[in-house]
């Protein structure tokens, strides 16, 4: 979700080989709640066997908040490596257990902050989760169907992101709105606030509109604000994707 | 049931005590049992506007704190039958009112009869008017034709659909947009936005259209809700937007230029 400008980097006399950047990426928690080898290989590849696409080099974090026993106990190369044989590649371990903590070290696996984190969708509930469009990053997505639908207006102040999919808009935007999708952003009525398609980095995400008003767009960081928007497809039906660093703006057929 | 209307906007000075005033002395002139509520906590206004400042004893924080009951603080109106006003206080800090406290009244309300229950929201987005908004059934936005009245609130009504109680149940407050100060004259020369300019940015449904008038300040200074003055044109757009609010299917009136006859000369004497 981060933003660069073309410009900063050409003024500078000696570009730095490398530039710091904050990134914000959904990663999927391995919740292990009990650990036996035999029973933790066949409950993986019969999830596994489920969505195998989901699972093809899917990068998850191992966290022990909810494990039932000693965490300590659990031999985590002999973990790490069954995940890596079904597709999962464990890139961080969370866990408040201090033996635990110790084997990751030892294995050069990241630790991460124990922090709050959504329990799996359990059988459905009778009380579904409200839909809150100001924290909508937080919302709960399906691994096939990732892209958000939105039905209403986006007003002023709100702020709608699509995690790992697109975002569809089947009202207008307002002017002081925020929306953001890891894939393409569709909006089938006027775009007049902010939209940021690719924020995490996908050069290939569009965006379209039935009428460009917006206050800025950017595709995976690359973007124009809404005085280089003012030209002739100013309120027209557009759509806008990345050629190279440059926005391309072109008209609806 | 009793029906919560909250009137609020965002911005200030653009109508909202005018219009509270107003909608609750219209229905309950049409007969409907109406409270009015005024959420202004420290800076309260609708007092003056209904003219019975001089009758405030005990006020709305008083209620919830339990230093008075409901019908000590209810303050019956003068003129019209059916309404009662519900004062703020002028003396206490907004953060006086909690959710369970407003609750209750709203409530106590309901079980007393009153169909129809108002709040007069305050400027802001503050804790006062989150208080006045969130358990509210039905919103009327009021805005004046100006771009940044407006952007205020589309801000207030993203609020409504994401924090109040009905969003929090998953339902949608059902939402009207009331433009106030409306200059048709002004409107032509493009000196200020139009009706469908406002309702295509902010798309809500229009509640009604009150023109600019000199009837207006004259009525909250005397302290009679504009509605009484059945002669001007802001009177009997107000009993327009009262009849749509009822449900009724009435025409847009003072909108253009065309009005010919007394509305014309009030407008010219105004500008």
């Amino acid at each position: 979700m981060t933003l660069t400008s073309n410009a900063a980097a050409a003024d500078t006399p000696h570009p730095a080989s490398f530039v710091l950047k904050g990134g914000l990426f959904p990663l999927t928690l391995l919740e292990i709640t009990r650990y036996d080898r035999t029973e933790f290989e066949r409950d993986l590849e019969n999830k596994v066997a489920e969505a195998p696409a989901f699972f093809q080099q899917a990068p998850v974090v191992l966290s022990f908040d909810t494990f039932h026993e000693e965490a300590g106990a659990v031999p985590l190369p002999e973990l790490q490596a069954l995940c890596r044989e079904y597709g999962l590649i464990p890139v961080a371990l969370r866990s408040a257990d201090e033996a635990l903590q110790a084997q990751a070290r030892a294995e050069g696996l990241p630790l991460m902050a124990a922090g709050r984190g959504k329990t799996a969708p359990n059988p459905p509930s009778a009380q579904a989760p409200e839909e809150e469009p100001q924290v909508a990053a937080e919302e709960e997505t399906h691994p096939h169907s990732p892209s958000r639908l939105v039905t209403t207006p986006v007003r002023s102040g709100q702020q709608v992101y699509a995690p790992g999919g697109d975002l569809i808009v089947l009202s207008s935007v307002s002017a002081g709105a925020e929306i953001l999708a890891d894939g393409n952003i569709h909006i089938y009525g006027a775009m007049r606030g902010r939209a940021l398609a690719g924020v995490l980095g996908d050069t290939t995400a569009r965006i379209f509109c039935q009428s460009l008003e917006a206050e800025l767009i950017s595709i995976a960081g690359s973007f124009k604000l809404d005085e280089d928007l003012r030209g002739e497809h100013w309120k027209q039906p557009v759509q806008v994707h990345l050629d190279g660093e440059s926005l391309i703006i072109s008209p609806l057929a | 049931m009793a029906r919560i209307i909250v009137v609020t906007s965002g911005k200030g000075g653009v109508g909202k005590t005018t219009t509270s005033a107003a909608i609750s002395t219209g229905l309950a002139l049409r007969g409907h049992k109406t409270a009015v509520i005024d959420f202004d906590i420290g800076l309260r206004n609708l007092d003056i506007v209904m003219n019975c400042e001089r009758r405030v004893v005990y006020d709305f924080v008083n209620v919830i704190n339990g230093e008075a009951n409901l019908r000590q603080a209810l303050i019956k109106d003068k003129r019209t039958e059916n309404l009662y006003i519900l004062p703020a206080s002028q003396t206490r800090d907004k953060d006086a009112l909690t959710k369970e406290g407003v609750e209750r009244i709203l409530n106590e309300l309901a079980e007393d009869g009153f169909e129809y229950i108002i709040c007069d929201s305050p400027a802001g987005i503050e804790h006062g008017a989150f208080m006045a908004l969130y358990f509210a059934d039905t919103a009327i936005v009021v805005a004046n034709p100006e771009v940044s009245s407006v952007r205020d609130s589309d801000r207030i009504l993203g609020i409504l659909q994401s924090k109040s109680r009905r969003a929090e149940q998953g339902e949608r407050v059902e939402e009207y947009l009331l433009l106030t100060r409306y200059h048709p004259e002004r409107v032509e020369k493009g000196e200020m936005l139009g009706v469908s300019d406002v309702e295509e940015i902010l798309a809500t449904k229009l509640l009604g259209v009150i023109p600019e008038s000199q009837s207006v300040l004259k009525a909250s200074n005397q302290g009679t809700p504009v509605i009484h003055d059945t002669e001007s044109s802001a009177g009997q757009a107000y009993a327009d937007a009262v009849d749509r609010l009822l449900g009724e299917d009435v025409p847009h009136r003072f909108v253009t230029v065309q009005q010919k006859g007394v509305f014309q000369r009030l407008f010219r004497r105004s500008a």
